[in-house]
C-alpha cells in the first residue's frame, strides 16, 4: 500500500509537471505581451527595466528554467498586475474563500444528487421519478452563472436572510454554492439513479430480499455502495467542473477568491498569476484523482492497490 | 399425507408486458410434508421459478401479478400477510437458494456479514453469536476454517463454495422449508454432485424440507421424493421418483426422460429430444398445450383441456391418453 501510494505520488508530481509545462509554454504563444498590457507609458527605458525585473527580457527556456526553480520553492513571484502585492499574498487572502464555497458545493451535490438519484430508481416510473429527472436536466441545462443572476435577483433581492453578494458569514455560501452545485448534483442524480436501477435488478438484491431484510437496509446496504463506484469515478472530473465554475460565479457573487484572479490574469497577460492559479487547481485535481482511487479500494475489495510489482 | 407444510392451491401469476399478458404460471397445485423433498422439473421458460419466487412473494408487482389461487405454510395464508409480516417468513421460515453462486453474493460485503445479517434481523442475538452460528453452518456444508474465512469477500471463493455458502445462508434461521432454484446449473459437474450430496446430508441433520427446481433429472432421481412436471405454467404430471421414472404417463415426461443419456442403455440408439418449441404464454393455446409437440396427439387435445386423472394417490397426470376411449400407445 504505502508502494502504491510513493509510486502514484511520482505520478501526481510528474503530472503537474506536465501541465506547468504546456501552460506556460502556451501562455506564451498568446498573442501580446504584459507589458502591452500594462499601462507604463510610452517609455522604452520604462519598459525595458520592466522587462527585467519580470525576466521578460531572457530567452524563454531561461524564463521556464527559473520559473520551475521558483515553483519548486512555492515563490510564485510579483504579480504584474497589483505592483505592491506577490502572487503568493493574493493566493493567501483569496484561497480560503475559494476552497470554502468549493467544498460546500462539493458536499451538496453529491449529498443531494445520491439522495434525489435513490429516491428516482425506488419510485422508478412513478412522478418522483419524472419530478426528480426534471430537475436534473433543468440543472444540467440552466448554465451556473445564469443561476446566480436569477438567484440574486429573484432570491436575494426579496429575502434579507440571503446577502446579495460578497463574503463572509455562511449565509454568503448559500447561493453561489448551490448556484454551482446545481449542474454536478443533477449529473450525479442521474448517474445515481441508472446505476441504482441496475443494481436493483442484480442476483444478491434478490438475495437480500429472500433472507427477510427491510427495504431500507436492501438499499442502503446492498445497493447503494454498488450504485456508487461509477458515482465516484465522476467525482474527480466534478471536481474540475466545479473549480472551472467558481471562477465565473465567484465573480457575480463578488466573492473574494482566487476565481477573479484567475480571470483577470488571462486578460492581463499577467504571466506569474496564470502560471500560480493553474499550479494549484491542477494540483488540487491530481488529489483528487488520487483519492477516487483511494475510495474505489474501499467501496469495492475487488479493485485492489498496488503496484504490478507486488 | 396427515401432515402438511406447504400448500398451493390453484396458482396463477402473469406478467403483464407491452405485447400483452404473460401468463407464466397457470393453476399450479401441489403440497410439500414436512421433511420431503420434491423436485419442479420442465424446460426454460414453463414457470418453474416463478413459481418458486411466488411462494416467497418475490415476484416483481408489478409487472408481475398473482392472478389467483392460494399459498399456505403451516396453515396460514402467506397472500394474506403484510409486508413486514412476510418479511419474518422470508429467511426465518424459508430459505432460498438461486441459480447463480457468482452473482447471488454481495462483492461489496463480507461474506460473514452477509451470513450474519438474516439472523440478526430476524432473532434477537449478539453479532458474536450470530458469528458463532455461521461458523457453525459453514463447518455443515463442508468449508475449511470457517473462522477465517467469514472475513473474506465473494469473490475469494470458488463456485462450488460460494453455493455453499449460499446454502449456510439459507439454513441460518433454521428454516422449515429451503427453496433451491437452480442450485447446481452454474456449476460444473463434480461439484453438481458434492452440492447435491449436500443437500441430503443437511435434510437428514435438519429435516429440513426442500423444493428443488431444475431441468436436469439426473438431479431428481438422486434427491427427490416426488416430482411434479411442468409444462407452460402448468403441471402436466406429478408422482413419486420411481412412478415418474419408471411409468411415466404424460408424452411430455416420457420425452424429457428419453432426451436424457442413460448410462445403462443402448448407445447404438439415438437420443430423442422433444421436437418443437414450448407454446406463446402471451396466449397459451385452447386444449393442451402440448398438443402441437405431441407426438400422440389427438382431435380432442386441440379443442379441450385434458382433465386431471389419478392413477394413485400420489401419481396423476393430465392428458387426454387417460381417457379410457383413447388408444394406449405405451
Amino acid at each position: 500500500m504505502l508502494k502504491y501510494i510513493l509510486k502514484r505520488f511520482a505520478w501526481m508530481v510528474l503530472t503537474v509537471w506536465i501541465i506547468i509545462t504546456l501552460t506556460f509554454f502556451l501562455m506564451h504563444a498568446i498573442p501580446g505581451d504584459p507589458l502591452d498590457v500594462a499601462d507604463v507609458g510610452s517609455s522604452d527605458a520604462a519598459s525595458a527595466n520592466l522587462a527585467a525585473y519580470y525576466n521578460l527580457d531572457q530567452p524563454l527556456a531561461m524564463q521556464y528554467v527559473t520559473y520551475l526553480k521558483n515553483v519548486v520553492t512555492f515563490d510564485f513571484g510579483p504579480s504584474m498586475t497589483s505592483r505592491s502585492r506577490t502572487v503568493n499574498d493574493m493566493i493567501e487572502s483569496g484561497f480560503p474563500a475559494s476552497l470554502q464555497l468549493g467544498l460546500a458545493t462539493l458536499f451538496f451535490s453529491v449529498i443531494s444528487g445520491v439522495v434525489l438519484g435513490v429516491f428516482a430508481a425506488l419510485k422508478h416510473n412513478k412522478m418522483i421519478d419524472y419530478l426528480t429527472m426534471i430537475l436534473a436536466v433543468i440543472g444540467i441545462s440552466i448554465p451556473n452563472f445564469i443561476q446566480s443572476m436569477l438567484f440574486i435577483n429573484y432570491i436575494a433581492v426579496n429575502v434579507e436572510f440571503f446577502p446579495i453578494a460578497r463574503w463572509g458569514t455562511y449565509r454568503h455560501v448559500i447561493l453561489p454554492a448551490i448556484a454551482l452545485a446545481s449542474g454536478p448534483m443533477a449529473i450525479i442524480a442521474r448517474l445515481t439513479r441508472s446505476n441504482m436501477l441496475e443494481v436493483l435488478t442484480q442476483d444478491y438484491i434478490k438475495t437480500a430480499k429472500a433472507k427477510g431484510l427491510s427495504t431500507m437496509k436492501i438499499v442502503v446496504k446492498h445497493a447503494l455502495r454498488n450504485a456508487l463506484l461509477p458515482v465516484v469515478t465522476i467525482m474527480g472530473a466534478l471536481t474540475a467542473a466545479v473549480l472551472t465554475g467558481s471562477f465565473v460565479v465567484e465573480r457575480i457573487f463578488a466573492i473574494p477568491g482566487i476565481g477573479q484572479y484567475f480571470v483577470n490574469s488571462i486578460s492581463n497577460r499577467d504571466y506569474p498569476m496564470i502560471m500560480a492559479t493553474t499550479v494549484i487547481y491542477s494540483t488540487i485535481l491530481v488529489v483528487m484523482m488520487f483519492i477516487v482511487d483511494i475510495l474505489y479500494g474501499l467501496i469495492d475489495p475487488r479493485i485492489k492497490l498496488h503496484s504490478k510489482e507486488d | 399425507m396427515s401432515e402438511t407444510l406447504l400448500e398451493i392451491n390453484d396458482l396463477a401469476v402473469s406478467f403483464s408486458t407491452q405485447g400483452g399478458e404473460v401468463q407464466a404460471v397457470r393453476g399450479v397445485s401441489f403440497a410439500v410434508a414436512p421433511g420431503e423433498t420434491v423436485a419442479i422439473v420442465g424446460e426454460s421458460g414453463c414457470g418453474k421459478s416463478v413459481t418458486a419466487q411466488s411462494i416467497m412473494r418475490l415476484v416483481p408487482e408489478p409487472p408481475g401479478r398473482i392472478k389467483h389461487g392460494s399459498i399456505h405454510l403451516n396453515g396460514k395464508d402467506l397472500a394474506a400477510l403484510s409486508d413486514k409480516q412476510m418479511r419474518s417468513v422470508r429467511g426465518k421460515q424459508i430459505g432460498m437458494i438461486f441459480q447463480d453462486p457468482m452473482t447471488s453474493l454481495n462483492p461489496t460485503l463480507t461474506v460473514g456479514d452477509q451470513l450474519t445479517e438474516g439472523i440478526l434481523t430476524h432473532e434477537n442475538i449478539s453479532k458474536s453469536e450470530a458469528e458463532k452460528k455461521a461458523v457453525e453452518l459453514l463447518n455443515l456444508v463442508g468449508i475449511a476454517n470457517p473462522q477465517e474465512r467469514l472475513k473474506l469477500y465473494p469473490h475469494q471463493f470458488s463456485g462450488g463454495m460460494r453455493q455453499r455458502i449460499m446454502i449456510a445462508m439459507a439454513l441460518m434461521c433454521k428454516p422449515s422449508l429451503l427453496i433451491a432454484d437452480e442450485p447446481t446449473t452454474a456449476l460444473d459437474v463434480t461439484i453438481q454432485a458434492q452440492i447435491i450430496d449436500l443437500f441430503k446430508e443437511i435434510q437428514e441433520k435438519t429435516g429440513v424440507a426442500i423444493i428443488i427446481i431444475t431441468h436436469d433429472l439426473g438431479v431428481v432421481a438422486q434427491i427427490a421424493d416426488r416430482i411434479n412436471v411442468m409444462y407452460a405454467g402448468e403441471i402436466v404430471e406429478s408422482g413419486t421418483v420411481k412412478e415418474i421414472f419408471y411409468k411415466p404417463q404424460h408424452p411430455y415426461t416420457r420425452g424429457l426422460l428419453t432426451s436424457v443419456p442413460r448410462l445403462d442403455g443402448d448407445r447404438s440408439q439415438p437420443l430423442i429430444p422433444i421436437a418443437g418449441t414450448p407454446p406463446d404464454l402471451f396466449s397459451p393455446p385452447e386444449g393442451c398445450a402440448f398438443t402441437s409437440r405431441c407426438k400422440y396427439a389427438m382431435e380432442v387435445c386441440r379443442a379441450y383441456d385434458p382433465a386431471v386423472t389419478h392413477l394413485s394417490d400420489r401419481h396423476f397426470t393430465k392428458c387426454w391418453l387417460q381417457d379410457e376411449r383413447a388408444e394406449k400407445p405405451f
